[in-house]
């Protein structure tokens, strides 16, 4: 395999890691009002989260360094074009990281309202933003050759077309679903109940946007045989995963839903290739994998690394989830009510 | 103002925001991970509760710096992306790195350490606060072989055909002096930084006649870090100017040959735009420096970098190459200065000591107070001198600031996103500090001795209520 195809391959790997893991972040956040009433609850449902958020988010950040050694014409067309909604993204990420953390600093209700307010709307946001980002990239977007190089020329507005749309919508709910498997699979007692009811109806929901938003794919946007394979086992592992949950096979659920966002990923990134940025206006304007990429020399450099730091990322961080494999449940949470820098903590 | 200007606003803005928290998570992740080991160690609780009550502390901190630390990651082709085209093929490499080794290691342990007391037995608990912390140091050793390679390009060949910089040697580019001397500086500060904040907080503590064990422990650890990473400061300091003098020279003209200018006459080096305001200047008798001088000319206060100048304009070209003059002398000596100050103030505290007493002037509170935000100006005022006085020169000799600016993102966006970015900021600012002070007022846990014997088994007990939950 040719080192840029190698870094392709990479780069999606590194966006199923960030969709699988950081998926159900942003759907158990947006889900976190519905699935949780009492104030125990809510800290159950976020302390699913605690250990593992920030090193979900990381894929996100790896993918990105990992865009600018490798393809660094995608990584500098692609955020200076999609300019505003890659700066409300950012914008959501460190509301949402803050709010994880300061939320139970203090007990006060206003303060815990208000933090969790910024828990849904910050996981809303990049939840809904990063489909239609990728719908964008993949529908193809106005690209120009201006003084020698590829720029994006579309402005903010062009982004938001209907298959763009449609594709955040997708993100979206599969997402909440994804959230939803999780919380099911990860706590006990009411919110495990609720959080299954959830998943059930806004899987059937996202079911049909996703499959909408394949056949879309695989036909307009697409010149190969085998993506529609792939765009099936999509669908396919999504029934799969609403199946097992419906039958209360959390893991099983689980295991499912994270292969069907893995094959969503694939299967854009299918209909991609060669290309990672194509262009609606000429095909000479579009990014290619060649065009994009960085040196033979600088990309073998990075395959060492890759290939070195990668399986042991993988075998730590998976550690990581099983140590902290068991369910929480609300009655678990320590004095639901107060928080860690309460006023009646102060000396007298 | 153009999208050139405000991109390097929002640039500068946001990435001394963000480094306001980096030294301390650096330098507290280790300072922690060592009052925990010496829990391990002795079993003496003071140091569970000193482990407890300043790790509440990094983490509050710790927070700031990864979510404003995302910024950077997407920040340079946002707004940078004629910059990120150019360099992308060198610059990418330290970054991907950063985020594959450091990142994952920092986030991962780090959750594991707030949520693992009474989910992993004690060993594997103390590993992961040492693992974290090692991430963090790994994190700053790329982005400072990535700056460093901004400082002094190395490893590399121009593509003129494709328009950008080529690597052709990334151990140059890691281990160039540049950038391990940077790593020393930089490192060395921000333990100096980590042990401020320990001697603010201990003694306010002690003053206030709170935790006197455990009070008086943390105090010597922050005092003994703050002196020996003065040294260590001092001589990487001294090592890094070498360095700078040999490849930046006008970056040392701009802040060294000022420096003989300013005592009896800080002021006027503010207004250095007049000849009657420099006069004072020609007066301090250091010979040298004063025939330097007596040229008359505004500009060339410092006759080095006329010279400069001139040797620029041949090599590179007609163009300014002078840096902002009073940021950079003022930046390195604000660097200096707040540094020292800290310094004096451990230094008395640590005399006093001897005899298990504290200072007792009515300064002394204060100065304790002043602890930890001195090493942050430091900091702050060193990277601003660093990345100023490097002006025009986003890559040294190579790649100008103003042609790295994002030709499709227009000055409305750049303005907007600024706007946005500075009140998030800000509101965040005051939150965080606001708890980082009731934190400490409500001072470190009463320690449940109890439950300190119990050995955890991994993965933990889900009959029994949480330790940590968010």
């Amino acid at each position: 395999m040719e080192l840029t195809t190698f870094w392709f391959v990479i780069i999606a790997v590194l966006w199923i890691g960030y969709f699988v893991l950081e998926g159900f972040d942003f759907g158990v956040g947006v889900l976190l009002k519905t699935v949780a009433k009492s104030q125990a609850e809510r800290r159950a449902v976020l302390t699913t989260l605690g250990p593992l958020w920030d090193g979900n988010e990381v894929w996100l950040l790896v993918a990105g360094g990992a865009t600018f050694a490798a393809f660094p014409e995608w990584y500098a067309t692609l955020f200076s074009g999609f300019y505003l909604p890659l700066f409300l993204i950012l914008m959501a990420l460190i509301v949402r990281g803050v709010a994880m953390e300061y939320r139970s600093k203090y007990g006060d209700e206003k303060w815990r309202g208000r933090w969790d307010n910024a828990i849904v709307i910050s996981s809303f946001v990049p939840a809904l933003l990063w489909g239609v980002a990728f719908a964008n990239i993949v529908r193809g977007v106005p690209l120009e050759v201006q003084n020698n190089v590829i720029e994006y020329t579309g402005g903010f507005f062009n982004l938001l077309n209907p298959y763009g749309l449609l594709g955040g919508l997708v993100t979206l709910s599969v997402f909440m679903t994804h959230g939803a498997i999780f919380l099911a699979l990860k706590t006990d007692g009411a919110i495990r109940e609720r959080a299954r009811v959830i998943a059930t109806k806004i899987g059937l929901f996202a079911a049909v946007v996703t499959v909408a938003f394949l056949a879309i794919t695989v036909t307009a946007y697409n010149d190969k045989l085998e993506v529609y394979g792939l765009a099936a086992i999509v669908a396919v592992a999504w029934l799969a995963a609403l199946s097992a949950n419906l039958r209360g096979r959390e893991g099983y659920a689980f295991l499912y839903s994270s292969i069907a966002l893995t094959f969503a990923v694939i299967t854009l990134f299918s209909a991609l290739y060669p290309n990672v940025m194509p262009s609606s206006l000429l095909e000479t304007a579009s990014l290619n994998i060649n065009n994009a990429s960085s040196t033979p020399y600088t990309l073998k450099v990075m395959t060492y690394v890759a290939v070195v730091l990668t399986p042991i990322v993988l075998l730590y961080q998976g550690w990581t989830y099983w140590v902290f494999r068991k369910r929480i449940s609300a009655a678990q949470i320590p004095s639901p009510e107060s928080g860690v820098l309460d006023f009646s903590k102060l000396p007298k | 103002m153009s999208s050139l200007d405000l991109a390097r606003w929002q640039f500068a803005i946001t990435t001394v925001y963000h480094f306001i928290f980096v030294p301390i998570t650096i330098g507290m992740g280790f300072l922690v991970a060592g009052l925990q080991t010496a829990w391990y160690r002795t079993g003496n609780t003071k140091y569970l509760k000193a482990t407890k009550f300043f790790g509440k502390l990094f983490l509050i901190n710790f927070a700031m710096g990864v979510v404003t630390g995302i910024v950077q990651e997407f920040q340079f082709g946002m707004n940078w992306s004629s910059y990120s085209r150019f360099v992308g093929d060198i610059f990418g490499a330290p970054l991907a790195m950063e985020g594959l080794l450091a990142f994952f290691l920092e986030s991962t342990f780090l959750g594991m350490w707030i949520f693992g007391w009474d989910r992993l037995p004690k060993k594997i608990h103390l590993a992961s606060i040492w693992a974290a912390a090692m991430g963090t140091v790994f994190s700053a050793y790329f982005i400072l072989a990535a700056n460093a390679w901004m400082q002094h390009p190395v490893g590399y060949t121009v593509n003129e055909a494709r328009g950008r910089a080529e690597l052709n040697d990334i151990f140059a580019v890691l281990f160039q002096n540049t950038a391990v001397s940077a790593f020393a500086h930089t490192i060395s500060f921000a333990f100096f930084t980590a042990g401020s904040f320990l001697v603010g907080v201990s003694a306010w503590l002690l003053v206030k006649n709170r935790e006197k064990a455990m009070a008086t422990s943390t105090l010597k650890l922050g005092l003994v870090t703050v002196m020996i990473t003065f040294v260590m400061i001092a001589v990487t300091g001294d090592w890094t100017a070498r360095i700078m003098t040999e490849q930046q020279p006008m970056k040392m003209a701009a802040a060294e040959a000022l420096y003989e200018t300013t005592e009896g006459a800080p002021f006027s080096l503010l207004t250095i735009g007049t000849l009657d305001q420099s006069r004072p200047v020609f007066q301090i008798d250091i010979p040298g420096v004063l025939s330097f001088m007596s040229t008359g000319d505004v500009n060339g206060v410092v006759e080095g970098i006329n010279d400069l100048q001139a040797q620029y304009e041949k090599q590179y070209g007609p163009g300014d190459y002078t840096p902002n003059i009073p940021l950079a002398y003022w930046g390195f000596r604000l660097m200096i200065g707040f540094g020292a100050l800290a310094t004096l103030f451990a230094l008395i505290t640590l005399w006093r000591l001897r005899k298990n007493e504290l200072p007792k002037g009515r300064w002394f509170l204060p100065a304790m107070i002043s602890m930890p935000f001195l090493p942050i100006l430091a900091n702050s005022f060193g990277w601003i001198f660093t990345e100023t006085a490097r002006q025009p020169w986003a890559v040294f000799g190579l790649f100008k600031t103003e042609d790295g600016v994002s030709p499709t993102v227009g000055a409305a966006s750049v303005a907007f996103t600024m706007i946005v970015f500075t009140l998030l900021y800000g509101v965040l600012a005051v939150i965080e500090f606001k708890l980082m002070i009731r934190a400490i007022q409500i001072g470190p846990e009463v320690i449940d001795t109890s439950e300190l014997h119990e050995e955890v088994e991994l993965g933990g007990d889900s009959t029994k209520k949480l330790t940590m939950a968010y």
